[in-house]
C-alpha cells in the first residue's frame, strides 16, 4: 500500500518563512516528501496551505529558509533553470484545472510534450494514452467549457502527469467537485501516481480526500502543528 | 427504537424465494460484506422464532445430494411486516455516546493536555479512514463494499469536524469547565 522509499527525501523544505504584505502565511514551516509517496497537506483556510505548495514547487521564493530537491536548492536556482525543473520534473494541479479553453482534452495534454520538443503526433498519441488513463476516453475533440466538472479535473491530472513527473503537486483538486466526482479523480490520482512512482504533494481541508494519502501534515497558522503516527517532518 | 434486525433481513433474503439456513447465511455474508458474519445458531434460531410469529412457514426440505435442509419461505404477514419495517425511518440519533468529549472533559478537570489528546485521537481516525479508503479503492471491490466503506468514513469525517471545532474552542470550554 505504503510505496513511499525509504532515505533521503526528494523534496524538503526547511524553517520556511513568507510573509504578503503584512500577513505571515508561513513561520517557520519544514516538512519532507519522499520518492512515491503521497503526502497530504491539510489545515484550516488562511493556515498557508497553499503558499507552502508555491514554496515547494518554486512558483515562489520563500524569505527564510531552504527548499531542496533532489540534492539542489531550488530557492537558490536561477528562475530560467527553475522554469525548466518545473517543466520537466513537476507536474501542478489546482482547484480549477486551468486547462486552456480554447484547446481541445487533447491539445490541453498534449500541450506540455510540445513545449518541450515532442512532435506533435507523438505528443497526441501519449495525450491519448493518458486520457485513458484517467478515464476520459471519448472526450478528446471536447473542449473545457463542454466537459463536466471531474472530467475536466482528470484531464488537469492527464496533463500534470503526462510528462511523467517526479513530483505532482495537487492544490485542493477536488474542492470545486462533488463528492462522487471528487473521489473519482482522487481514486484516478491515487492509482496512477503509485503506479508510476510519483511523489504526490496534496492540498486539502478535507478529511476523506486526504485519506488517500499514506500520511498527513498539518498546518497551523504557518507551521506544521501535527503528525500522524506514521510521519517524520521534520520541526 | 428500531435496531439492526436479522430478523428483517433474514425476511428480506427469503422475499428473492425459499431458502434453507445455510443459504441464507451466505446470502447475507456476501450481501453484507462489512457486517459481522451470521452465526448458523443465530439463523436457525432466528428461522424458528419468525415461524413462530407466523412471517415465515416451513415449504418443505431439500437435499440436492447432501444432507437435507429445512426450506423457509416468507408468510403474507411476513411480507407485510417486511415492508412495513423497511419504509419506516431510523430515527436520527439526537445525542449519540460520545467517548471522545467524556475524554476532553476528563482532561480538562484532570489538568491534562486536552489538544494533545484532540490531536491523537485525529491521528488514529486518520489512520483508520486511511485504511478504509484503501479497502474501496482497491481494484475489485465490488459496490457493497465500496458503500459500507463510505458509510463508516462520512461517520470518522464528522468526528473529525467535530473534533477540530471543539480544539479551536477548547479554551472557552476550559474556562467552562474549571467554573462550574
Amino acid at each position: 500500500m505504503n510505496n513511499a522509499a525509504t532515505g533521503e527525501p526528494l523534496l524538503a523544505a526547511r524553517d520556511l518563512v513568507k510573509t504578503h504584505g503584512r500577513t505571515s502565511a508561513l513561520r517557520g514551516a519544514s516538512l519532507d516528501l519522499r520518492a512515491g509517496e503521497i503526502l497530504a497537506v491539510t489545515g484550516a483556510s488562511g493556515s498557508g496551505k497553499s503558499t507552502l505548495l508555491h514554496c515547494l514547487a518554486g512558483i515562489v521564493r520563500p524569505d527564510r529558509g531552504s527548499v531542496t530537491y533532489d540534492g539542489q536548492r531550488l530557492d537558490r536556482l536561477p528562475e530560467k533553470r527553475l522554469s525548466e525543473l518545473r517543466r520537466t520534473d513537476f507536474g501542478v494541479v489546482f482547484q480549477f484545472g486551468q486547462l486552456i479553453p480554447e484547446l481541445t482534452a487533447l491539445d490541453n495534454v498534449a500541450l506540455p510534450l510540445m513545449l518541450a520538443g515532442t512532435p506533435r503526433s507523438r505528443a497526441h498519441e501519449r495525450a491519448g494514452e493518458w486520457l485513458e488513463r484517467f478515464g476520459v476516453r471519448g472526450q478528446e475533440e471536447l473542449r473545457p467549457g463542454e466537459m463536466s466538472g471531474g472530467q475536466a479535473q482528470r484531464t488537469a491530472l492527464a496533463r500534470a502527469l503526462v510528462t511523467d513527473p517526479k513530483v505532482v503537486f495537487a492544490d485542493e483538486p477536488t474542492g470545486a467537485l462533488d463528492s462522487l466526482a471528487g473521489e473519482q479523480v482522487m481514486t484516478a490520482l491515487a492509482h496512477t501516481a503509485r503506479e508510476s512512482g510519483t511523489a504526490v504533494l496534496l492540498i486539502t481541508h478535507d478529511a476523506r480526500t486526504a485519506a488517500y494519502a499514506d500520511r498527513e501534515a498539518s498546518l497551523h497558522d504557518g507551521t506544521v502543528v501535527a503528525e500522524d503516527a506514521a510521519l517524520e517532518v521534520t520541526r | 427504537m428500531i435496531a439492526m434486525s436479522t430478523r428483517h433481513i433474514l425476511l428480506g433474503l427469503l422475499a428473492s424465494g425459499p431458502s434453507h439456513g445455510y443459504d441464507l447465511k451466505r446470502r447475507h455474508d456476501a450481501r453484507f460484506p462489512q457486517a459481522r458474519p451470521l452465526a448458523y445458531g443465530q439463523v436457525y434460531t432466528t428461522l424458528q422464532r419468525l415461524v413462530r410469529d407466523g412471517l415465515a412457514e416451513v415449504e418443505g426440505t431439500d437435499s440436492d445430494g447432501g444432507p437435507e435442509r429445512t426450506v423457509y419461505r416468507t408468510t403474507d404477514e411476513g411480507a407485510r411486516e417486511l415492508s412495513r419495517w423497511a419504509g419506516e425511518t431510523a430515527p436520527p440519533a439526537p445525542f449519540v455516546t460520545n467517548e471522545i468529549f467524556a475524554k476532553v472533559v476528563v482532561s480538562i478537570l484532570g489538568g491534562g493536555d486536552p489538544a494533545a489528546y484532540l490531536r491523537a485521537q485525529r491521528a488514529a481516525h486518520m489512520e483508520r479512514m486511511r485504511e478504509l479508503t484503501a479497502v474501496k479503492t482497491a481494484k475489485g471491490a465490488d459496490l457493497a463494499t465500496v458503500l459500507s466503506a463510505d458509510y463508516a468514513l462520512n461517520h470518522l469525517d464528522a468526528d473529525l469536524r467535530w473534533m477540530d471545532t471543539t480544539a479551536a474552542r477548547l479554551t472557552t470550554l476550559t474556562a467552562e469547565v474549571d467554573a462550574a
